[in-house]
């Protein structure tokens, strides 16, 4: 009998436990709490910005630590950590940093250039598990003049160099003398930046909060919650319930999102571009006028229609639309099977047998286009390519790969015929990793595109310190690459960062009055002056 | 009884070697390397070949193997992804996916059991037929289907935050406020993690139960002039756990392992998600650890299975000629 009755009494019990914990729980939260919750897709790994690798890692790493220089909101490079620097050209440039003075690490201890020092050593250290090396290579000297200033020697001129000081500084009494790799200050970081780390649970969630002696000012927000949720579909969910306030979207949420009450979507250019790459070694894509009908032939609106809902624009060439080194000059390819079709004509290209594929010395014009699983929008792009070459003639047949399988079983050995990939780029306009021709064998040429001018044109480019004199160069690459159409540019994408209007810049008006003005974003994104963000009480009511 | 004990834990011992060794080279044979994964056009080749040889990856793979050994036990293996100490990674997972599935066996045996003896007893009855029914819908529904159902219609009927092991973005909380909190964030993970669990072992809890009313000694029984009740609580239902005490057993790596696919719909920081994305990044040293982990359970819950088996039912006897 006893049995019996246990065997009705347990889940009874689990049911009442449930039960009481569904009506207990809060079904409002609390949206005037004066802190930030920004939802990821992905946890941190290093809290070290010179061993950070990923987004994430990055996000947090700008609150906690000051680079020498930073970009503001339109993207010029201002002083950070620096309080002013000079340039002084020549065939050996000296970058002049002259440091603020009285700036402390959130331990307390005051920062110096030895700090800087101490950064550049563990980043050219082999030892050092870093990708920023390279920034570094043409760096002959780091020298420390006094307490305050230093000057930095590059062995050749080297414009993109002046960005790597945009890197996060970090402190040589806390890291001097341990293995950088696997320190714990890693995971608990100690910075000069606006926000100081509280606390790291792993797969949940970062916590930062206000610096009240940061060197600008004591930021308004009392702390920021960064949280880890590792579905994009589930941060909307978030964003409703008001689980996170911050959250980047894709195109498609972007409509539902902006009919929410509570919330405000932002709109800019992302710092990238999504292309098809040809192997240029594939004897398919060698002649020009292939690659071009190959343009031609998309209708890369439509792609751009389909797969982004139309948040973006198309790509002309290798530099983003809003960046002062595109050049406003080239139009985008227009959609042309006619001269798609002419093209190859011209290159020989027909359809001799009427099978409706087009063949020259007997071979048909086929080949196999790859691109990572787990990217939708990329794998809509391969079908949509597929569909479209198709109705001049052209089979391309797709295939998808794990990305790591992707990258280095078939990208990185040149095994491939033609891939969709995209580039996320820095702020400066140097890509001569990606064209140079010296870096066909190991680098990430990997279409193995080799043009004595563009080699000359990026040689010159980043030797060149004057921001006109670059905009020429730029604008010329620009123009030979969308004539010779190494890739199919397709589009750079907008990216959607959407945020709770509880938020506001405080700014001071007149007789220090405090005026509050809704975030507004820039060219540089939205952070710009995260410093002055706010959650006043009573505005919340009012936004009701 | 300690003897057979002791010898089948020494076997455990050449296994889980095996085990090691096969899993180490199937991974490092697997395409992909954990370095230059990022495509960041800053990275130079020449950075790529000092970081593998950071990492060991330049030798050969039998000496990997025993470095990875010899780390694993001085404790200074860390992760290629964080450098962090690997252990400690795992550690820090381990409380919740722990809870996660303590809480779902309770659920699957809490149900299953009553369910099954319920429908044994009213075999063919309207309850048992529909319980057979909606057994076969818990098995063969898609668990991330059903996860994305439910929490999209729980946060639009009630807009109650459902995702992660707490609610964020509140302060203040009383400590009783705080554990209900907690429970309720189980709530939905756990159940979608014991569906499957709570289908199937009812129906094998009925089946079980079943078997053993058939048996002569039940008929025994009720000649004896017992109620039914005395018959199915008292006789029956004890044999026919038998083999649901053997499943516990099995259950043990399971209670690690964790699921990646719960983990991931609920936002739940356990071990499932941390070993799905060591895979994905080549984070060698943490998937062998996890792997070499999950293989010791799964060994030791094997025997524990035996052991219970033999503990329970007094016909099994091990060692003894």
């Amino acid at each position: 009998m006893k049995l019996k009755l246990i065997l009705l009494a347990i889940p009874a019990f689990i049911m009442l436990i449930l039960s009481i914990s569904f009506f207990s729980a809060r079904t409002t939260l609390d949206r005037s709490i004066n802190q930030l919750v920004i939802g990821s897709i992905g946890d941190a790994s290093y809290l070290n910005p010179i061993l950070a690798q990923d987004s994430a890692s990055s996000d947090i790493n700008s609150f906690v630590f000051n680079g020498l220089l930073k970009y503001d909101k339109d993207l010029n490079i201002v002083g950070d950590l620096a309080g002013s620097w000079q340039v002084v050209e020549g065939d050996k440039p000296v970058i002049a940093f002259n440091l603020r003075k009285g700036v402390k690490w959130h331990d307390g201890v005051e920062f110096t250039a030895e700090d800087v020092k101490f950064t550049y050593d563990a980043i050219m250290d082999e030892k050092t598990n870093t990708v920023r090396r390279s920034d570094y290579e043409l760096v002959e000297e780091v020298r420390v003049l006094d307490k305050y200033k230093l000057e930095v020697r590059y062995s050749e001129p080297f414009s993109p160099g002046l960005e790597s000081w945009t890197i996060g500084i970090i402190p040589e009494h806390l890291l001097s003398g341990c293995d950088i790799n696997t320190a714990e200050f890693n995971r608990y970081p100690v910075g000069t930046g606006p926000f100081r780390f509280k606390e790291w649970i792993s797969d949940e969630k970062i916590v930062v909060e206000a610096n009240e002696d940061y060197f600008e000012g004591h930021p308004f927000l009392d702390r920021i919650i960064y949280r880890i949720i590792p579905e994009t579909s589930l941060s909307e969910i978030e964003l409703l319930t008001g689980g996170i306030d911050y959250s980047n979207v894709y195109p498609h949420q972007y409509d539902r999102m902006r009919q929410n009450p509570y919330l405000r979507v932002y709109t800019h250019l992302s710092l990238g571009y999504s292309y098809i790459g040809y192997n240029l070694e594939n004897s398919l894509f060698s002649d020009r006028r292939v690659r071009q009908a190959l343009t031609f032939a998309l209708d890369r609106k439509k792609i751009l229609d389909y797969c982004l809902n139309g948040r973006g624009k198309l790509a002309t060439g290798p530099f983003p639309n809003q960046m002062w080194y595109h050049n406003p000059q080239i139009l985008p390819y227009p959609y042309s099977p006619e001269k798609a079709k002419n093209l190859l004509a011209e290159a020989g290209w027909i359809d001799s047998d009427g099978d409706g594929i087009l063949d020259k010395g007997g071979k048909p014009f086929k080949f196999t286009l790859i691109t990572n699983s787990g990217n939708d929008i990329r794998r809509d792009i391969a079908v949509l390519a597929q569909r479209q070459w198709r109705e001049i003639g052209i089979v391309a047949v797709p295939r998808l790969y794990e990305w790591s399988t992707f990258i280095n079983t078939y990208v990185n050995p040149r095994n491939f015929d033609a891939c969709i990939l995209g580039w996320s780029l820095g702020v400066d306009p140097d890509q001569y990793s990606i064209w140079h021709s010296s870096q066909i064998k190991d680098g990430f040429n990997f279409i193995s595109y080799r043009n004595e001018e563009i080699d000359r044109l990026l040689v010159s480019g980043r030797r060149e310190y004057r921001k006109g004199k670059r905009r020429a160069i730029y604008h010329r690459i620009h123009k030979i690459m969308a004539r010779e159409q190494p890739y199919t540019f397709l589009f750079v994408g907008e990216a959607l960062p959407v945020l709770s209007k509880k938020f506001f810049v405080v700014e001071y008006g007149e007789r220090g009055k405090k005026d509050f003005h809704p975030v507004k974003i820039a060219k540089g994104g939205l952070m710009y002056d995260l410093i002055k963000w706010y959650v006043p009480r009573r505005a919340v009511v009012s936004d009701r | 009884m300690t003897k057979y004990v002791l010898k089948r834990f020494l076997q455990c011992i050449p296994t889980l070697f095996g085990i090691t060794v096969i899993s180490f080279v199937i991974i490092h044979i697997a395409p992909g390397s954990p370095i230059g994964m990022q495509l960041n056009p800053k990275t130079s080749p020449k950075i790529v070949e000092e970081m593998r040889k950071n990492y060991d990856l330049d030798k050969p793979l039998h000496i990997q193997y025993f470095l990875w050994l010899k780390k694993l036990f001085s404790g200074r293996l860390y992760s290629f992804k964080d450098g962090k100490p690997v252990l400690q990674k795992i550690r820090e997972r381990l409380p919740a996916t722990l809870i996660l599935n303590i809480t779902s066996i309770l659920l699957i045996f809490g149900f299953a059991i009553p369910l099954g003896v319920f429908s044994a007893t009213h075999r063919y009855s309207f309850l048992d037929n529909l319980g057979t029914l909606l057994a076969y819908i818990g098995i063969s529904i898609p668990g991330f289907w059903l996860a994305y159902i439910l929490i999209l219609g729980v946060v639009k009927l009630s807009g109650m935050p459902v995702l992660g092991m707490r609610t964020f973005a509140v302060e203040g909380l009383r400590f009783l406020e705080l554990a209900l909190d907690r429970i309720w964030h189980l709530v939905l993970p756990s159940l979608i993690l014991a569906i499957g669990g709570i289908a199937g072992i009812s129906r094998y809890m009925r089946s079980s139960m079943l078997e053993v009313i058939r048996q002569d000694y039940i008929r025994t029984a009720y000649a004896k002039g017992l109620t039914e009740d005395e018959v199915y609580y008292k006789h029956a239902l004890r044999n026919a756990l038998l083999p649901i005490i053997t499943i516990f057993g099995f259950l043990i790596p399971g209670l690690i392992g964790g699921s990646v696919i719960v983990e991931t719909v609920f936002a739940w920081p356990g071990i499932g998600r941390l070993a799905y994305q060591s895979v994905l990044s080549r984070d060698y040293p943490t998937v062998m650890t996890i792997m070499t982990i999950s293989a010791f359970l799964t060994l030791f819950g094997t025997l524990v299975a035996d052991i219970l088996y033999a503990v329970a039912d007094p016909r099994i006897r091990y060692g003894t000629k």
